[in-house]
């Protein structure tokens, strides 16, 4: 049973046609990477699972449900979250405040309830808040609780980041380049890391990287992008040794 | 000429001469927020100032029609480079809303200042001999012609400016990246200020020929006009300079015809709603692009 | 920390310290019109501010929290003082004015609340100066509406408007809608709305309902603008379309901007400020405030300076804002919050929790 699949799925912005006949399988649990150089379409295709492009051709579907057509707000409601290549908080508010915003759709209080603290409201703060702190404890956050988002430094953030998409709850996770700017030594925890949080929170992953260190060290499934279309996919060793995958990279004909 | 041929030649005269005006305020107000990204709030009063220096110059010191129009010309160039100066300089890496909020500052304290020289309406002298001639149904004044003409003519040498001069160019240059064209040597200052002079000076101009067009002048009357013209800017697409003429003369057909055919109280709220279900429509005007973000 | 600041903090922290306020303002605002205790010019002036209050907390939930630019407050303003107007005068029966007019200020506002709607549908697709645009756009329509319809009194609007606003009015309506935004803004729509301002499409990409929270923003915001309007036509009596035009909508847009944006407090500060500066530079004030002066120097200043004070003032206030948005943008307390307003709930919240966290032992066999 897939969890999400997309079916040739086409984009295009103007004239320029950034992803082609892109398809997908994902089975729950499955981590899976999705590589190539810049510009080869890969956070456009994550744009395009959460919503934030509409694909012109091609269906998308999670659990059976279309996503194509639906708002980014929707598309988080039906589980699944994202992180982004260049850290998107809201850097002016606190930490604790980047995550309870994260919990939009999951309170059910009215506009009323909330200007007259009725009903459901106190409770459901209430609730927000005990799980925003909880999962901030579990990132080693929960000390930095009322500080600024941007105050921060940049690896916190990440994780910061991190923590505030698994608060919606997701079952799938779209991480956008979490490795950017870490030293192999980083990458090896954040390694850890990402497998622990796919235990812990059971997710299915699909990642987003340029750190073949990751890539080969976590993903079980690796495909590779370049101009819009797919080159390969497979295991990161088969696909590492594929010969077109080799050349978009290399830029030459390589003999194996 | 049929009646009805004769007096829709004769609206579309005076659409030509209102849009001319427009246009004139209308390239101020683009090519600043074309160079800048900013909205100048102050600009329909800086028309304001530009009928007054005509006022004064016909009435106080007596100048015929051409120095006052160099006058006024020149005055509001210099009001228009201060303002820059002293009140938008030093916000240029400000928040957004600080430069709109001072820019509105600077309207009202024109409108004030002006007020307390004039608490009453003025009668503009008419400094032009006006020679109306009667063609096939259709009255035609030299005034009319004239001012049709020397917007024309304005509008024509901004564009060579524009589009064919070294300092056109720097300004398109800044207008697409502010922060790496000072790198390659051109002094972004200069010709900020330059721009700001160049369209003031053209707010001048309009002021001029408004008074003269329409001679009872007070000191609120850039508040309708500048936003009418500011609008019209916004549909031809902000930033344009072609695109502020295109929306200017949209503005004066619009205007006229709404006179002509409703009661003249509606003018400015049918005016204003339909300019507004243009933007609606087309939020970045007819010439307009759309700037990208990246997600 | 000081021992004193601590004290401060924990008197700030009490949960009767607010109702007790409240209720001493309510008190007082009963006291002063009932025995005199201050001038009616002076009494006035406080129903002045409480109503600029209510204005710049309301601008400021759409300007300031949510980091739209919107012009078009004095056109709700506009709106709900004539609705309310019309009411109060044509439909309600005249004995009843004092008794129902509450529903004649709630009714305005319930109007200017759905045009809200209006303004919310574009803010969908456009952001920034396109929206400044728009809103600037709808504001002129509102006037020009207001000027063609005669049976309201077109340009000349409607004189004669009975004296129904009061300071016990003033004051429960301005410290009602206060709260109301209050728990708005500390609501998970109001950290929707703070949200957008930081980053619109992260916020939907986080769950929040964009559109919804920006509909509900508008309406809250334009509801509150129609009330104050309301209070405002019978407070001053008259009403006209040149009254609630761009000049006013700019000082409502000065009194947020310095008192701080995304700033209930910082609201209140800019409001009374702005009414407390321009009396200031009244003439009779000037007058007296210089009048230790000796007698030479006085005659001088009162001949070139104060005489002239009436013209001077509008063109020294907007002066002040320039001056003030060149050194000051920010404004007084911007993105801050008076702690007396914060929620408790939300104050501990954010406590800073223990070092490391550790919530299960499943963290601590396989901490990241």
């Amino acid at each position: 049973m897939t969890l999400l699949t997309a079916h040739k799925v086409r984009h295009s912005f103007g004239g320029l046609r950034a992803l082609d006949d892109f398809d997908l399988e994902l089975h729950p649990g499955q981590l899976m990477g999705l590589i190539g150089p810049n510009g080869a379409g890969k956070t456009t295709v994550f744009n395009l699972i959460t919503g934030v492009y509409r694909a012109s051709e091609g269906s998308i579907r999670f659990r059976d449900r279309e996503l194509v057509g639906l708002t980014p707000h929707e598309i988080t409601a039906h589980r699944i979250a994202r992180t982004f290549q260049n850290i998107r908080l809201f850097r002016d508010l606190s930490v604790l405040d980047n995550v309870r915003i994260a919990h939009f759709s999951q309170s059910r209080y009215s506009p009323l309830e909330a200007l007259f603290h009725l009903g459901r409201h106190r409770r459901e703060e209430e609730r927000i808040i005990e799980h925003s702190r909880r999962l901030l404890a579990i990132f080693k956050l929960e000390h930095l609780a009322g500080e600024t988002a941007s105050s921060l430094p940049y690896g916190l953030q990440r994780r910061l980041e991190i923590a505030r998409a698994l608060a919606t709850g997701p079952e799938l996770l779209l991480l956008d380049e979490p490795a950017a700017g870490m030293n192999p030594a980083e990458i090896d925890q954040l390694m850890e890391f990402i497998q622990w949080i796919r235990r812990e929170f059971k997710l299915t992953i699909l990642l987003i990287e340029h750190q073949m260190r990751l890539v080969s060290g976590i993903c079980e499934r690796v495909k590779v992008l370049d101009f819009g279309k797919t080159l390969a996919e497979g295991t990161p060793e088969a696909v590492r040794s594929d010969p077109a995958v080799l050349e978009a990279y290399l830029g030459e004909k390589v003999v194996v | 000429m049929s009646p009805e041929a004769s007096y829709w030649l004769q609206q579309a005269l005076n659409a030509l001469q209102l849009g001319s005006i427009y246009a004139l305020i209308a390239l101020g107000y683009s090519m600043v927020y074309g160079i800048l990204s900013m909205i100048n709030f102050a600009h329909g009063d800086v028309f304001m100032v530009g009928a007054f220096l005509c006022f004064l110059a016909g009435t106080a010191l007596g100048l015929p029609f051409a120095p006052t129009l160099i006058l006024a010309m020149v005055g509001a160039a210099l009001l228009g480079v201060s303002i820059e100066r002293l009140a938008y300089k030093p916000l240029r890496n400000a928040p957004r809303v600080s430069a709109i909020i001072t820019a509105l500052g600077v309207g009202i304290f024109l409108e004030n200042l002006t007020l307390a020289f004039y608490p009453y309406p003025q009668n503009v002298p008419s400094l032009l001999e006006n020679i109306t001639w009667h063609v096939g149904g259709v009255s035609i004044s030299s005034l009319q012609l004239t001012i049709i003409g020397l917007s024309f003519a304005l509008m024509l040498v901004l564009d060579h400016v524009v589009h064919r001069t070294p300092v056109g160019m720097a300004m398109r240059a800044i207008s697409w990246d502010r922060t790496y064209v000072p790198l390659m040597g051109i002094p972004v200052n200069l010709v900020i200020s330059i721009t700001f002079a160049i369209g003031a000076g053209l707010a001048g101009a309009a002021g001029t020929m408004y008074a003269l067009a329409y001679p009872v002048i007070d000191p609120y009357m850039g508040i309708l006009v500048g936003w009418k013209a500011f609008i019209a800017a916004v549909v031809g697409g902000i930033g344009n300079i072609r695109g502020a003429m295109i929306g200017a003369f949209i503005l004066g057909a619009v205007e006229i015809m709404v006179v002509a055919l409703m009661p003249s109280t509606y003018r400015d709220l049918v005016v204003f709603s339909l300019l507004l279900a243009l933007i609606v429509w087309r939020p970045y005007g007819i010439l307009g692009q759309p700037r990208v973000q990246k997600v | 920390m000081t021992a004193l600041k601590l004290r401060w903090q924990w008197l700030l922290d009490q949960p009767w310290l607010m109702p007790l306020l409240l209720a001493s303002g309510l008190v007082l605002a009963f006291a002063i019109p009932r025995f005199g205790l201050f001038n009616n010019y002076v009494q006035m002036l406080l129903m002045y501010v409480g109503i600029n209050i209510l204005l710049a907390t309301s601008l400021n939930l759409v300007n300031g929290y949510m980091g739209e630019f919107s012009l078009a407050h004095a056109g709700f303003m506009a709106v709900g003082a004539y609705i309310s107007v019309l009411i109060t005068m044509h439909v309600l029966p005249p004995g009843a004015h004092a008794v129902l007019f509450p529903l004649a200020v709630l009714a305005g506002g319930a109007v200017a609340g759905l045009m809200g709607l209006l303004v919310a549908v574009p803010s969908f697709k456009v952001r920034g100066d396109y929206l400044a645009i728009i809103t600037l756009a709808f504001l002129m329509i509102v006037k020009s509406a207001l000027e063609n319809i005669d049976a309201i009194g077109g340009p000349r609007g409607i004189p004669g408007i009975p004296r129904l606003t009061s300071l016990p009015w003033v004051f429960a309506w301005t410290v009602a809608l206060v709260w109301l935004i209050r728990n708005f803004v500390y609501s998970r729509y109001g950290r929707g709305v703070q949200a957008i301002r930081e980053d619109e499409i992260a916020s939907d990409l986080m769950s929040v309902d964009t559109r919804r929270v920006k509909v509900l923003a508008f309406m809250l915001s334009s509801f509150c603008a129609g009330v104050a309007g309301a209070l405002f036509a019978h407070l001053l009596q008259f009403i006209s379309p040149r009254v609630f035009d761009i000049v006013k909508t700019t000082e409502i847009l000065i009194m947020v901007y310095l008192g701080g944006i995304a700033s209930i407090g910082g609201s209140i500060i800019g409001a009374t400020l702005y009414v407390v500066l321009l009396e200031m530079l009244r003439p009779s004030t000037v007058a007296a405030l210089l009048a230790w002066l000796p007698a030479g120097m006085f005659d001088v200043l009162e001949k070139y300076f104060i005489n002239h004070l009436g013209m001077l003032r509008m063109i020294i206030m907007p002066l002040l804002l320039v001056l003030v948005m060149i050194y000051w943008p920010r404004g007084i307390m911007g993105k801050r919050e008076f702690r007396g307003f914060i929620p408790r709930r939300d104050k501990a919240a954010h406590r800073p929790g223990p070092m490391g966290g550790g919530a299960t032992e499943h963290d601590a066999a396989h901490r990241p």
